[in-house]
């Protein structure tokens, strides 16, 4: 019998029991903490409980949440950041926003600046763009857009005269070979020489190949090295170095060619003129310092182009106008309010914020447009739709689940078919015109025109954001005990004041998520409107997508749509204050 | 609120004048939708009852809305476009939906608000604004046009419908019985797809026809995010109503509606199930 003494007792180890008499003994000896069964303190044991708890329930939220941010999150940041940014102007005309600071504001900048201008346009013409940055530019003021285009198909012209000249000189300044040797880095001449011997032997190959029976396709595709400016270069001739790079880059990535092969633009002879006349070119040794000291004596004879005549005279005589200058000047900065600026009917211009021509304030009423449709529909649909849920939530159950369903599937149904069904209904061949001309309310010569036009949007939204106020004030309603009424009535009051004074102010809540939901829905709507709308009953969404689709002002649209945007969820926090997100319900 | 044998005349008249009332409102509701389908079987091109139609003849009636619908090459493509959409974005929303849903679930999540708030917002913010966010940065990472950008897009929009009813159904989930079946032996996939699943089906495949119909009726994202190649049917109908406005619009309609009353009995039925499986409703 001895050896069966082990009793439950005597097991040592983390059981159940064992556990729970450890912490008792702790407890009662009250020196150091409770301990768990593993021997660790049991407030860092449930601790760590937690933590497991915590992550487990993040690892299993963090796919979705990131699917959410990537898919949906990222657009709208990249939309809010649209609506602000404005890299083109100054990326595109970096010289000549730098030269415009001394510009006063008052009449035509001086050479200076035309000569940056004429530099910049070169470059960005060769990028093709000069488009862009004009049609950016045209969102401001009208006419700079065909201003850039012309500006762009002229303006290799200027220098023209300076590369003459230099060819005339000496014709070694025709030779692209000439400018690598005065541009290029020692290191990037090397390695661009032997590139060509490795893509000559290749060829070369190739050509071998050819008369075999399997031809083969030159699999030489390594590109040629990225051209680098000599330091040398930057510090004797900079004006020139700087275009010759830009150059350099767009013959190299634009056209894949090599600069070693291409005479440069003549704007770049324009520089080195310039360069030279203002005494640079020091520096060079050997044959090239004899080939530009030979140059800068020649220079102080050349005959010189005014280009800022030539912009103004040969180009195009609106770049004599302060106007465009101010405008260039005024979105020369990375980031703009403009765009903003421009939703609610404000502009920027040289001398600060002003308000638009009046002719031009559409946005301010757009919003006052689409503010008082979105009330006007809100308020239809408590109209029609308080009586319906009151009737809904008064029925016996078994009834009101039935005409449950003339509610829901409205609901179900597609957009675009109730919209279809408004849209046939409301014709002036439609069947209500044709109902109305049959009873005789209308002659058949003066039909309605209930389509195209606000009355429209009104009745087509209301029917269909008519269940989104029906199912909250119903869940409302359904929770008001019959009591109150009852007991109203006893007391005397007549059917009118029981409703009003205790029944109504029940149903307040509900009215409230019915209105901010039907509310938030219809102001960002977007089908409807533009199907049944026309001009005049179209909202600022129908702005927004004409500016995405067809005007393609992206900025405007991404500013217009920031601000619908707080609103909504200046809205949405209401909504949530009042009825909470998780009671959003589904039917 | 049935009507009173003690009722005074007025009480009489506004009783009935008030479901009279509520009947016009019903009627207002549901006429535009029904109207459809007997236009749907017109014989000619007009939007309005032929006479014919009016007389109940028969030749007034025909098929051949539903046949232009079933040949039209640009009709079938957008058919087949959207058949193509829909089921592989609703797949993606409940699937990462289901499971973030048990994730938010789960008694103690940091941060819960505010991930709340971040999954649900593809439903609150304006189609609009989500259209436009989506065409500038789909078209900076070259999804934009592409057959996976729309249905990524359409996922999103689907993801707070599965998140609602999932989290709905797992309210009344009884924890315990995940914690039996760990405390059984099965591993937390098994307790998973053995006992909390069939239990949350309910409100996995109601939150899934919500994201289905989502992205089967979507127009505005997929008018933005996708190019020709991704036209959907409410896409082609859109331009069908803006453009040239053809009865074959109405044959798809009818068939939309069919297919929404469909879904809507489904719903309904699962609704009534999931409850009678949680107790919270006798029978």
């Amino acid at each position: 019998m001895s050896d069966a003494v082990h009793g439950p007792d005597q097991v040592t180890g983390a059981t159940p029991d064992n556990v729970i008499r450890n912490a008792d003994r702790a407890a009662r000896s009250d020196d150091g903490p409770v301990l768990a069964a593993d021997g660790r303190p049991l407030k860092q044991s449930l601790n760590r409980a937690l933590r497991t708890q915590k992550l487990r329930a993040l690892a299993l939220i963090a796919p979705l949440l990131l699917f959410i941010i990537v898919t949906f999150i990222a657009p709208i940041a990249d939309m809010l950041f649209r609506s602000v940014e404005n890299e083109i102007v100054s990326e595109t005309l970096p010289r000549t926003i730098v030269a415009l600071e001394g510009w006063d504001g008052g009449g035509a900048p001086d050479e200076e600046v035309y000569r940056a201008l004429a530099a910049d346009l070169v470059v960005a013409s060769e990028l093709k763009n000069h488009t862009r940055v004009g049609s950016r530019l045209n969102y401001e003021t009208t006419g700079i857009s065909s201003l850039f285009r012309q500006t762009g198909r002229d303006v290799d012209e200027i220098g023209e005269i300076h590369a003459d000249q230099f060819i005339e000189l000496d014709p070694a300044w025709e030779e692209p070979a000439t400018w690598v040797a005065l541009m290029g880095d020692e290191g990037w001449i090397e390695r661009q020489a032997d590139w060509k011997d490795r893509k000559d032997a290749a060829e070369a190959e190739q050509e071998a190949a050819e008369t075999r029976v399997e031809r083969r396709a030159l699999d030489f595709t390594e590109p040629e090295p990225r051209f680098r400016l000599s330091e040398t270069a930057q510090q004797a001739l900079p004006r020139t170095a700087r275009i010759y790079a830009q150059f350099a880059q767009v013959i190299q990535a634009e056209e894949s060619d090599s600069p070693t092969e291409e005479e440069p633009w003549n704007i770049v002879y324009q520089a080195l003129y310039e360069d030279l006349s203002a005494g640079q070119g020091q520096g060079y040794e050997g044959r090239l310092s004899e080939l530009v000291s030979e140059a800068r004596d020649a220079v102080t004879g050349f005959e010189d182009q005014d280009i800022k005549t030539y912009f103004i005279e040969e180009i195009d005589e609106d770049w004599a106008d302060p106007k465009i200058w101010g405008t260039i000047d005024a979105f020369s900065d990375r980031y703009t309010a403009g765009y903003f600026l421009s939703a609610i009917d404000m502009q920027l211009t040289p001398q600060g914020i002003e308000p638009q021509p009046e002719g031009q304030q559409i946005y301010g009423l757009l919003f006052q447009r689409t503010m008082f449709m979105s009330l006007t529909i809100m308020f239809s649909c408590i109209l029609l739709g308080y009586p319906v849920a009151f009737l809904l939530s008064n029925l016996p159950l078994r009834t009101s689940n039935l005409l449950m369903i003339l509610v829901l599937l409205p609901f179900w149904t597609s957009l675009l078919v109730r919209t279809s069904a408004w849209k046939v209904l409301l014709q002036e061949q439609g069947v209500i015109n044709d109902i109305l001309v049959w009873i005789g309310l209308v002659g058949d010569g003066n039909r309605l025109q209930l389509i195209n036009n606000q009355t429209g949007t009104i009745i087509a939204m209301t029917h269909i954001l008519l269940p989104f106020m029906i199912l909250p004030l119903y869940s409302v309603m359904k929770t008001i005990p019959p009591q109150y009424v009852r007991a109203a009535r006893s007391l005397g009051a007549t059917p009118w004041t029981a409703f009003w004074r205790v029944y109504f102010p029940q149903s307040v809540p509900g009215i409230g998520a019915g209105c901010i939901l039907v509310f938030i829905l219809s102001i960002g709507y977007y089908i409807t409107p533009e199907l049944v709308g026309g001009t005049t009953g179209t909202f600022i969404s129908n702005r927004i997508a004409y500016h995405i689709s067809s005007s393609l002002n992206w900025g405007l649209a991404a500013a217009l749509g920031s601000i619908l945007l707080a609103l909504v969820l200046v809205l949405y926090y209401l909504y949530d204050r009042i009825v909470g997100i998780d009671n959003v319900s589904l039917g | 609120m049935s009507l009173p044998s003690y009722a005074s005349p007025g009480e009489r008249l506004w009783y009935y004048g008030f479901r009279v009332i509520c009947g016009l409102i019903f009627f207002f509701l549901i006429a535009p939708i029904l109207i459809i389908i007997p236009l749907s079987f017109n014989a000619e091109n007009f939007f309005t009852f032929t006479p014919g139609m009016l007389a109940l003849e028969a030749e007034a009636y025909s098929l051949k809305h539903y046949r232009d619908f079933l040949t039209n090459d640009s009709w079938q493509q957008a058919l087949w476009n959207s058949v193509k959409i829909a089921p592989l974005a609703t797949l993606l929303s409940v699937a990462f939906g289901t499971l973030a849903a048990v994730g938010l679930s789960q008694p103690h999540v940091p941060f819960r608000r505010a991930i709340m708030a971040m999954l649900i917002s593809p439903m609150i913010v304006p189609l609009i604004i989500s259209a436009a966010g989506m065409y500038f940065f789909y078209s900076r990472i070259g999804l934009q046009g592409s057959y996976i950008g729309v249905v990524l897009a359409h996922a999103a929009l689907g993801v707070p419908f599965v998140i609602i009813t999932v989290t709905a159904t797992l309210v009344g989930f009884d924890r315990s019985l995940t914690r039996a079946s760990a405390n059984l032996g099965a591993g937390p996939m098994r307790t998973f797809f053995k006992v909390q699943m069939p239990l949350i089906l309910p409100g996995v495949v109601s939150g899934g026809l919500f994201a289905f119909i989502t992205s089967f009726d979507e127009v505005v994202i997929v008018l933005f995010v996708g190019s020709a190649a991704q036209k959907t049917l409410p896409w082609q109908m859109f331009i069908g109503l803006r453009e040239q406005i053809s009865p074959t619009i109405l044959a798809v309609a009818t068939i939309l509606v069919t297919i929404s009353i469909l879904l809507l009995t489904t719903v309904e039925m699962l609704r009534r199930r999931s409850e009678k499986m949680r107790g919270m409703s006798p029978g």
